[in-house]
């Protein structure tokens, strides 16, 4: 069977310990995770993970009933129809050239966030393989550090 | 009512009408213990190790069909109780395990017998609670009971540290749960159900695969009337056996690694499975690419992760085994024809009686398929028959007449040596009015002997058969089979003497090596009714068989082994 990148939103309590179940089911069933970003719903007692996950659809089925299994997940929400988002901070010596970088950044919807005396910082939120266009189009700035935030998605 | 975090914890347990608790104390837990001597609400039994305070609270719960309950220390108390936690868990087994744990304060600070109970647990649990404060103990311990109980049981751990146990505060038990994100469902889809119902009629060889679940969802009598009315042919797993009776018809026996020859052709030459609360393990699939070939399956469990997980499904039903059975028995009425399944009927019967289980006696040494079916014929149905885990598990599995559900314990799923013992005291403590024998081995029982200070003190009167082959006699029948006969670390020829063994600890031994003794030793025990332990000198190199080496195709059994 052949293996798809699924995303992958989990609903579930915001309670103590939820990362860790959410997160020990992947590692105990050997399931793999690209990236995981979790965060509270506003005005609510619940948080939602955003998982993206690799696998044949035998996997990724089982990766959905076991999430849904967990006592604490409200709602596990797999489907093609996501817009989906990801965010990257990419820092560079001040040495560079900053309207090269801008104009990067500007091509990927970006913009320099932070100027400081020995670097700057730019940001660029895209869907994930965009976010790679932009941090190999990059590299010829020599990036100082880059942090990638992981994917969101909200459905259609 | 104003009481102590320990007091609610005794109060809570009587409101959900726990008689026994097994359990062993310790610093963090010493608040409930206070409250728990200052009680007459329940008794309170002191195993002498928590792994075996677990398995009895599992034993007990298997028997009766209650939540069984027990009650740890934190630290070592805890992790000496995972094999417990962890042999429910993969059988779903209904626990509701209580740990003591450090202060809250002291959480996180490497505090004297500090464990991170929730950690460990979170893999071999149902779900898990460290309590953060006295308002939700309450609360805690009622979802507790509710989440191990109901859809796919299970076991269920609340951590509670001590300061909240001496905290006072006002106690109101709820009366009801409300967990938005838990919400089995047992109905089963109405027209998953009529499809699967139509298969069957269209079938031409229809079998009934019957696991563990059965016996979890009380749908036994269900599983009878059903194949009373249709004469579909059923196997029992390791889980399931008792179901369907052992002089039913219609039972072939059991399938997998150590099934019987027709339940294993069964499985691979059936058109329609009806799996009905088992879970394709691999120790009954075999060989996954060649298992049940031709067969639609039609697959109904509470767990909805169970469905599809190992086979594909054609008729997936999520929902509980009597709930699902109900309805395909009131729509099968009076327009199955059970004739259509004859000609199938006769094949099995024919593979059935080209090979039957079977063994060779012997008037030299006593044979452990002997000593089963001995126990059988003389107590049969009056007893609860456990067992641990190797040779003597699968001997009693295939040989003893198991005639109702609940009858059979065992750690199918997890394989826990040491577990038998234990769960027969429990067993016993649920179910007084019958005789409950541990078959065991002479590796298995000694992983958990300690307990027969336990059944004396609380004249707890467990007759414990020791099939004594002085091996590890699975691993050695691997390494007769697989592994040229090198027997590494299986000779137990070194022994305790279990008779006095048994004498010293309070209870009563017997040497047994002939068929005669057997005889006298089991009905002394049974009149004696004291803990036993009965040492059964079998022969030594006795194999199980048949066998499907592991990844063999389930049709490829070795039925006979022999020695070069
Ligand atoms: C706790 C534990 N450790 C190891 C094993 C592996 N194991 C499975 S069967 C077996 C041998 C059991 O020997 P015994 O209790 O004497 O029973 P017999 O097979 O001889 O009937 C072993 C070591 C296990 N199942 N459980």
């Amino acid at each position: 069977m052949q293996e798809v990148r699924r995303v992958i939103s989990v609903i579930a309590m915001n309670e103590s310990s939820v990362l860790a179940r959410v997160s020990g089911l992947f590692a105990g069933r050997g399931y793999n995770i690209e990236s995981l970003t979790v965060a509270p719903i506003p005005k609510s007692n619940l948080s939602r993970f955003t998982i993206v996950t690799k696998g044949n659809a035998k996997v990724i089925e089982q990766i959905t009933k076991q999430l849904n299994k967990l006592i604490s997940t409200l709602k596990v929400i797999e489907q093609d129809e996501m817009v989906e988002k990801e965010m990257v901070l990419i820092k560079f010596s001040s040495n560079e050239s900053l309207s090269d970088i801008k104009a990067l950044c500007d091509a990927y919807n970006g913009g320099i966030v932070n100027a400081g005396e020995n670097s700057v910082i730019a940001m660029v939120a895209d869907e994930s393989k965009r976010i790679e266009y932009f941090i190999s189009a990059a590299q010829r700035y020599n990036p100082i550090e880059i942090v990638r935030g992981g994917v969101v998605a909200i459905e259609r | 009512m104003k009481m102590s975090g320990a007091q609610m914890v005794c109060e809570a347990l009587i409101a959900e009408g726990v008689t026994t608790v097994f359990g062993y104390p310790g610093g963090a837990i010493m608040n409930i213990y206070d409250a728990i001597y200052k009680q007459d609400g329940f008794e309170h039994i002191l195993t002498r190790h928590e792994q075996a305070a677990v398995h009895a609270a599992d034993g007990y719960a298997r028997a009766t069909g209650k939540v069984g309950v027990a009650m740890v220390t934190s630290g070592p108390g805890f992790t000496n109780a995972v094999t417990g936690i962890a042999t429910a868990f993969t059988d779903s087994i209904p626990l509701v395990v209580i740990s003591g744990q450090v202060p809250l304060s002291l959480i996180g600070t490497d505090g004297f017998q500090e464990i991170d109970a929730v950690g460990i647990s979170r893999p071999c649990t149902k779900h898990n609670y460290l309590v953060n404060s006295l308002e939700e103990l309450p609360r805690i311990l009622k979802e507790a009971f509710y989440i191990a109980s109901s859809g796919r049981p299970g076991p269920v751990l609340v951590d509670v540290p001590k300061d909240i146990t001496a905290e006072m505060g006002e106690f109101i038990y709820p009366k009801e749960v409300h967990i938005p994100t838990y919400k089995p469902s047992y109905k089963g889809n109405d027209r998953q159900i009529k499809k699967a119902v139509e298969a069957i009629m269209e079938s031409k060889k229809p079998l009934l695969y019957l696991g563990g679940g059965v016996i979890l969802s009380n749908a036994g009598e269900l599983v009878r009337e059903f194949a009373n009315l249709t004469q579909i042919p059923a196997v029992e797993t390791l889980m399931a056996r008792g179901i369907m009776g052992y002089d039913n018809p219609l039972l072939l026996g059991m399938p997998g690694m150590h099934g019987n020859y027709s339940s294993n052709m069964a499985m691979s030459e059936t058109d329609l499975i009806i799996s009905l609360g088992a879970r394709f393990d691999d120790r009954v699939t075999g060989k996954l690419s060649e298992f049940a070939k031709y067969a639609d399956i039609i697959h109904v469990d509470i767990d909805p992760a169970n469905i599809g997980k190992i086979v594909d499904v054609d008729y997936p039903i999520v929902g509980s085994v009597a709930d699902v059975l109900e309805k395909m028995t009131s729509l099968l009425k009076h327009h199955v024809n059970p004739d259509r399944y004859q000609p199938w009927r006769e094949i099995l019967t024919r593979y059935n009686e080209l090979h039957p289980l079977k063994y060779e006696d012997s008037g030299e040494v006593l044979k452990p398929q002997w000593v089963i079916q001995r126990v059988g014929e003389l107590v049969g149905k009056d007893a609860i028959i456990t067992s641990d885990v190797g040779q003597h598990q699968m001997w009693a599995a295939q040989f003893y007449p198991f005639d109702r559900p609940r009858q059979w314990i065992n750690s199918g799923g997890l394989g826990t040596m040491g577990f038998g013992f234990p769960a027969a005291m429990g067993a016993k403590r649920g179910v007084p009015d019958k005789v409950v024998i541990n078959f065991t081995g002479d590796g298995s029982i000694l992983m958990n002997m300690q307990e027969l200070v336990t059944a004396s003190e609380y004249k707890i009167p467990v007759i414990n058969i020791i099939l004594n082959n002085h091996f590890l006699g699975m691993v050695r029948q691997w390494q007769t089979f697989f592994y040229d006969k090198r027997y590494s670390q299986t000779d137990l020829s070194f022994q305790p003497n279990f008779k006095a063994l048994a004498e010293a600890c309070g209870g009563i031994g017997y040497d047994v090596t002939t068929k005669k003794e057997f005889d006298e030793a089991l009905a002394d025990a049974i009149k004696q009714n004291r803990v036993c332990f009965m040492n059964v000198i079998i022969s030594r190199f006795e194999n199980v068989l048949p066998m499907v080496p592991a990844g063999g195709a389930l049709y490829n059994m070795l039925l006979e082994h022999k020695d070069k």
